[in-house]
């Protein structure tokens, strides 16, 4: 019986990352090493003793018999388990198929197989929701994002911790910024209409919301997907805030209602475990069975971006001089950060306006420049 | 007795092994996954040169840009490289014009290095380029070793004029010379026939170096030898030559008076969207990371699917067409 559970459990100590399952086996491996492996003295007494058929009598015998060497390692091991679990933080995972950490945007041949009706109806699905995390002390960042990538949203809208007589936006009156960004998340919620992804971001980064629209585009927002720049910190994959994070329908749905859970998702945060907003949201995230994922190009080049291009070319200056700009950055980028309010409103002029005359891209989709807007 | 105590300290060795090992593998476990993950993610990171560009516009016989850049032996590593990797390629010749020569490859022109000596390097490099290149190209472009150039921008802009003309193209400014001048910086071109009266200019005596300040000599020498100074702006009269780094213009600012760098202009200027024009052609005191920086936005990066709003007439011959244009500058 014990041998049966063995392979199964190596398995699934293989695939999923459970400190909990690893204690067990071990432990198990050295119970099953003590029963298969008997003493000679044991094996003259099996042979002495035929009408035994238990499996655990031999290990018994072995240990009264002063096997307790062995019986302390597995004590030791059953420790070790205990000391695990008191510091284990991570739940239960239940084996999904989205269970990959990077999600790419589709090729084009992807994107060909698919019918003009098809592309068409994709790209009317799928409409973005921003939500922008401003506060006075960074009101220039804040106007500019209002001037600038924001009006490429379909609905962008921007979330303050205390009001400003300058500017609009929805006063959370929340100084807190984790508490703030939950009080945003919820009222996005409440209020996302038809629009089914979720961006989050500061108005320091700056975004292109056709190329976030691009690599969600063959995505299901009735899954969860959390995308944006994929970072690790100890056991937590969690995507970086600076860079930008993507929540699908689903996601979002399931992080508003593990909110309501004071003990897996507190509102304040316990003082001992203040974690950054981005590592809190993948926390929480977590127990819903939401992971991360890196937002990738079609050949893998990262498209969230927690650095300015100035930062990037400069890298890739050094590592590859002899090929910056392809070495540097993808052509569909979607975030960068780091820039500052003057540098962003040339990148509108960079992005949405120069080009060299005549290159034509017959793109399969359609994305038309927000009404009554100058500067795209 | 004794027994039992050994049996017991036998106990507890085992106890400490059992949990020490554990931990061991727990943490082996722990970093060899951490690093895997790392290595799977960085060797996904290969990438295609980009084979979507569509069509570009085809290079008749008519237009064909020699470019030269005014360069000398101390930027050929820090500046001139860059140019070499960036734009300089989309030109159908490109010349590097410099004191000395070397295996860049640059020209050889008998002037020594200096701020005083940048009229000579010009007259010299035009004599070259005449005396080697007059046959070959139709357009020639003068650029510095700091200029940012868009080539397929350059060459739609040249498309409504015709390089037999006599004419010179790039940002005008009012001052010193009555027809106006162009502004060395933002680079600058001459038609062929503009190029033969310039080198005629000098045979005769007509044009001489009067001065060290290149762009305005050369102006005077082009009105001297009457060759048009004519007008590079869009359709939206925006400006397509800039002497300064886009960020100088495009900021938005409040409504004030010319800003220095703008005085000299001969058209109206705008601060702010619209100061330059999409299809622009030229920005200056670009280096370094800048130069890859504007390169990877003007040819990498894009809004896919974004249907842009400026969408000029095509280039023909038309006269109905450059007509409505100069009609709809006029009122600017």
């Amino acid at each position: 019986m014990i041998k049966n559970q063995i392979p199964a459990i190596w398995a699934g100590y293989k695939e999923q990352f459970n400190l909990t399952e690893i204690c067990i086996c071990f432990s198990l491996q050295l119970r099953l090493r003590t029963s298969v492996n008997p003493t000679k003295q044991d094996i003259r007494e099996r042979r002495l003793n035929r009408h035994v058929s238990r499996s655990h009598i031999p290990s018994i015998k072995m240990l009264s018999e002063g096997g307790s060497f062995f019986k302390g390692m597995f004590l030791g091991g059953l420790f070790c388990i205990a000391i695990s679990l008191l510091i284990n933080f991570t739940t239960e995972t239940k084996s999904d198929e989205h269970h990959h950490h990077h999600v790419k945007a589709a090729s084009k041949d992807e994107l060909k197989r698919l019918s003009d009706d098809q592309i068409k109806e994709l790209s009317n699905q799928v409409r973005v929701y921003c939500v922008i995390m401003v506060q006075p002390k960074i009101l220039v960042y804040w106007a500019t994002a209002m001037d600038t990538w924001s009006k490429h949203c379909d609905k962008s809208v921007f979330y303050t911790s205390e009001s400003s007589k300058a500017l609009e936006a929805v006063d959370l009156n929340e100084k807190d910024d984790w508490a703030r960004l939950r009080k945003a998340l919820k009222h996005a919620y409440d209020n996302a209409g038809d629009l089914q992804w979720f961006f989050i971001a500061q108005p320091t980064t700056f975004a292109i919301i056709e190329n976030l629209k691009y690599l969600v585009l063959t995505k299901d927002p009735k899954e969860p997907f959390y995308l944006g720049n994929a970072m690790k910190s100890g056991e937590l994959e969690y995507v970086s805030y600076d860079s930008g994070i993507v929540l699908s329908y689903e996601a979002l749905r399931r992080l508003v209602d593990v909110f309501e859970d004071e003990d897996k998702c507190p509102e304040r945060g316990r003082a001992l475990w203040k974690l950054s907003d981005d590592k809190q949201l993948a926390e929480c995230l977590k127990y819903k069975g939401v992971f991360a994922e890196n937002g990738e190009d079609p050949h893998g080049k990262g498209l969230f971006n927690s650095k300015s291009i100035a930062t990037l070319i400069s890298n890739s200056m050094k590592e590859n001089p002899t090929n910056v700009v392809e070495g540097c950055c993808s052509d569909m980028a979607i975030t960068f950060s780091g820039m500052s309010p003057n540098q962003m409103q040339v990148m509108m002029f960079g992005v949405y306006r120069l080009r060299p005359y005549g290159h034509d891209f017959h793109d399969l989709l359609e994305f038309h420049p927000p009404e009554s807007s100058d500067n795209d | 007795m004794l027994r039992k105590v050994r049996s017991a300290l036998v106990f507890f060795s085992g106890l400490v092994i059992g949990f020490v090992t554990l931990l061991l593998v727990l943490d082996w476990n722990i970093s060899t996954r951490f690093s895997d993950k790392l290595l799977a993610i960085r060797n996904e990171r290969h990438f295609l040169r980009r084979t979507d560009r569509g069509g570009d516009v085809a290079t008749n016989t008519s237009s064909r840009i020699l470019c030269w850049i005014m360069t000398g032996p101390k930027y050929l590593d820090s500046r001139t490289r860059h140019i070499r990797e960036t734009w300089a390629k989309r030109c159908d010749i490109t010349l590097y014009m410099s004191s000395f020569p070397s295996a860049f490859p640059t020209v050889a022109l008998n002037v020594s290095e200096g701020r005083q000596n940048l009229y000579w390097k010009t007259i010299r490099a035009f004599q070259y380029i005449h005396e080697k290149h007059l046959d070959e190209a139709d357009w020639f472009l003068k650029a510095d070793d700091d200029t940012f150039v868009v080539v397929e921008n350059l060459r739609f802009t040249l498309s409504s004029f015709d390089p037999e003309e006599p004419l010179y193209l790039g940002r005008k400014f009012a001052p010193f010379i009555k027809q106006g001048y162009m502004s060395g910086g933002a680079g600058y071109v001459l038609s062929r026939e503009a190029l033969r009266r310039f080198v005629k200019g000098f045979e005769t005596g007509a044009c001489s170096h009067f001065s060290s300040i290149e762009d305005m000599a050369l102006g005077k020498c082009m009105e001297a030898m009457q060759v048009e100074a004519a007008d590079t702006r869009d359709e939206l009269g925006r400006q397509t030559f800039h002497p300064y780094p886009l960020e100088r213009y495009v900021v938005r600012k409040p409504p004030r008076e010319r800003p220095w760098h703008m005085i000299y202009d001969v058209y109206p200027v705008f601060e702010g969207p619209r100061c330059c024009s999409d299809y622009a052609v030229s920005f200056h005191y670009i280096h370094g990371v800048q130069l890859y920086e504007l390169h990877y936005m003007t040819y990498h990066l894009r809004p896919y699917g974004y249907k842009y709003r400026f969408n000029p007439t095509p280039p023909g011959n038309s006269t109905a067409t450059t007509t409505a244009v100069s009609a709809a500058k006029l009122k600017l």
